[in-house]
């Protein structure tokens, strides 16, 4: 029976979407703005026999992540960005031991304790791998609450699938808004496929380990990190996903992502109601990134405008993709002020007009 | 004579890989894997246990040890070994960690999960050293201990004291047993062994968290003989971390 319509707070939505995709273990650290998030899952988990626990630090938490992916389950952490911070150490460990897990982050301004308002400028450090070694992490962008019932789905199907860490990235805003949602069915967590790496006990078979360092004179981690690369290149290839929003005649696109592009897309109507042709190219995955698409899109008469709540950080990615085949604009407001959707049409009216009064001309 | 009149009494324990160690001569680690592993064997745990091995010289116990490991970053023994033992309660888990990995780096990992009564166990090294680097100070070096981060020796003023983790663990409500133990002589070994089993025990019977410290000698980063190593464990480190039973709640009959 499929689920009825809900209204529900964001950080409330990917709890319970969590608990429906299978997840029962959830370890965490409180930081505003996304404590509704863990405080949603202190009493359901124990509702579905599952187990919460306030780590005493973002550090702990995400081990205790690392430790139960380890005996097998699906787990999840939650956190906004100096939390996610202190996560880093524990993710670039997921990754070198190919240990399945989720990561919210729901984001905030920074740098340092920056504040508590909205914001996303973690997209460096969530799309480069922001601690340690070569690795890479699946990073999944909702713009609605709706959305991120979904993709909270499909981060754990991609964790468990690739055996990585996947990060759910939002922002103050999506986590605190509420909207209409209809949730995913529930998954019985026992009727997920049984993984043959977990530790179990060595019952009935030859002991496991689950380990990233490798010490070998030849070339071991170097295989390993080939191993990581090979798996990277097949998400690369199999997990893109991307919204487009009146592309067709476009004469100028907006790029944008999470809130940004719900912003955005208002403006976007705006201009069309002025019979302005401006459409919207939204990526859902930030890593990977879908540049082809973009690139598809990227022509000498298209203009292309990158709208971030940063001073600038996807739109390097869009840079790689677009190259020299359009001009690009570029418009950010960060610190944890959101821009208004006036604001972002007074940026695309700018950029098509070319006079630079809002946002600036980004040189490959 | 027939082969029947032959009896084996001594092996090695199933839980332990019929491969050769990288210790060093004299260290601890090799008597302190074998009393677990003997312990693990005589109490039928093996195939149900999961381990976690710490950063530091046991950092490849995973090669050693013949069953169930996963490896925790630096210090985070406990909180990994947390995440398993949540999702696996009805298994064995057990951590293995050094006075660097325990008491410096992973103080708040440790003493949270202790004051959670997490149902573990942990073997706790401490050779007043760190051991893998290459002998710098470690949180349990003794004062004027000279590593090769403290030259002119652990200086009170600069450095503070000597860390005893294992009495900071027993004030919290969670601990049910905490021994310290050494193994420089047969007889340390054999009490060793006896805390292990009741430490272990401990975790079989659901009581809360369980500690093992062993005073362990480090001969090469000491730059001791094994033979002073032992010595050194006698003579100065058991002034600052006396042997006996630091908390015991089990009610076990020794």
């Amino acid at each position: 029976m499929p689920s009825e319509k809900v209204l529900m707070r964001g950080s409330d939505t990917l709890a319970e979407a969590a608990v429906r995709a299978g997840c029962r273990y959830f370890f965490g650290y409180p930081i505003t703005p996304q404590n509704e998030l863990p405080e949603y899952l202190s009493w359901r988990l124990p509702e579905v026999g599952g187990t919460f626990i306030q780590a005493e630090s973002e550090v702990s938490a995400i081990n205790m992540v690392l430790g139960a992916a380890a005996a097998g389950a699906r787990a999840l952490t939650s956190s906004s960005s100096p939390g996610v911070s202190l996560k880093q150490e524990g993710i670039s460990y997921l990754a070198g031991q190919e240990l399945p897990a989720v990561i919210a982050n729901m984001m905030r301004g920074g740098p340092g304790l920056g504040n508590i308002a909205a914001s996303a400028a973690d997209y460096f450090q969530a799309t480069r791998g922001g601690a340690h070694g070569d690795y890479r992490t699946p990073v999944l962008a909702p713009d609605s609450c709706q959305e991120l019932a979904e993709l909270t789905f499909t981060a754990f199907d991609l964790a468990d699938k690739y055996r990585t860490p996947v990060m759910l990235l939002g922002d103050g805003l999506i986590g605190q808004v509420m909207e209409p949602v209809v949730l995913p069915d529930p998954i019985d967590p026992a009727d997920l496929p049984p993984k043959d790496y977990i530790v179990d006990g060595c019952a009935g078979r030859e002991p496991r380990a689950i380990f990233s360092m490798l010490l070998g004179q030849q070339g071991e981690l170097m295989q390993h990190n080939f191993k990581l690369q090979a798996k990277y290149d097949e998400i690369t290839a199999n997990e893109l996903r991307w919204d487009e929003y009146l592309i067709e005649d476009a004469e100028i696109i907006a790029v944008a992502y999470g809130s940004a592009s719900r912003i955005i897309r208002a403006a976007v109507d705006e201009l069309r109601a002025e019979g302005i042709k401006a459409g919207l190219f939204r990526p859902i995955t930030l890593w990977p990134y879908p540049k082809q698409a973009l690139r598809d899109l990227a022509k000498s008469d298209v203009k292309i405008a990158v709208f971030e709540l940063s001073a600038g950080q996807m739109v390097e990615d869009v840079m790689l993709s677009v190259g020299e085949r359009a001009e690009i604009d570029f418009y950010g407001v960060p610190g944890g002020v959101i821009p208004t959707p006036a604001d972002a049409a007074a940026f695309l009216r700018s950029s098509l007009a070319g006079d630079g009064k809002v946002g600036r001309r980004i040189a490959i | 004579m027939s082969e029947a009149a032959y009896k084996q009494v001594f092996r090695r324990p199933e839980s332990l890989k019929d491969v050769p160690t990288h210790y060093c001569p004299g260290c601890g680690h090799s008597v302190a894997h074998r009393l677990v592993a003997e312990v693990l064997d005589e109490m039928g745990l093996r195939e149900q246990t999961i381990g976690v091995p710490p950063v530091g010289c046991a950092v490849l116990a995973y090669n050693y040890f013949n069953f169930d490991m996963v490896e925790a970053p630096h210090g985070r023994a406990l909180a990994v070994a947390t995440g398993v033992k949540r999702v696996l309660p009805d298994k064995f888990v057990l951590t293995y960690q050094g006075d660097g990995d325990l008491a410096a780096i992973g103080t708040a990992e440790t003493i949270h999960a202790a004051n959670r009564g997490e149902n573990i166990s942990c073997i706790f090294i401490n050779n007043a050293i760190y051991g893998m680097t290459g002998g710098q100070m470690a949180p349990t070096t003794l004062i004027g201990g000279t590593s090769t981060t403290t030259p002119g020796g652990r200086d009170a003023s600069r450095d503070g004291k000597p860390i005893d983790i294992s009495q900071m663990l027993a004030v919290c409500d969670g601990t049910v047993f905490i021994e310290r133990c050494t193994l420089n002589s047969f007889k340390g070994v054999k009490k060793a062994k006896k805390a292990i089993r009741k430490c272990f025990q401990a975790q079989v019977d659901g009581l809360g968290f369980g500690l093992v410290e062993l005073l362990s000698p480090c001969p090469t980063n000491m730059k001791q003989t094994p033979q002073q190593a032992w010595e050194f464990i006698d003579n100065e480190m058991m002034a600052t971390f006396p042997l006996g039973v630091i908390k015991d709640t089990t009610g076990y009959e020794d």
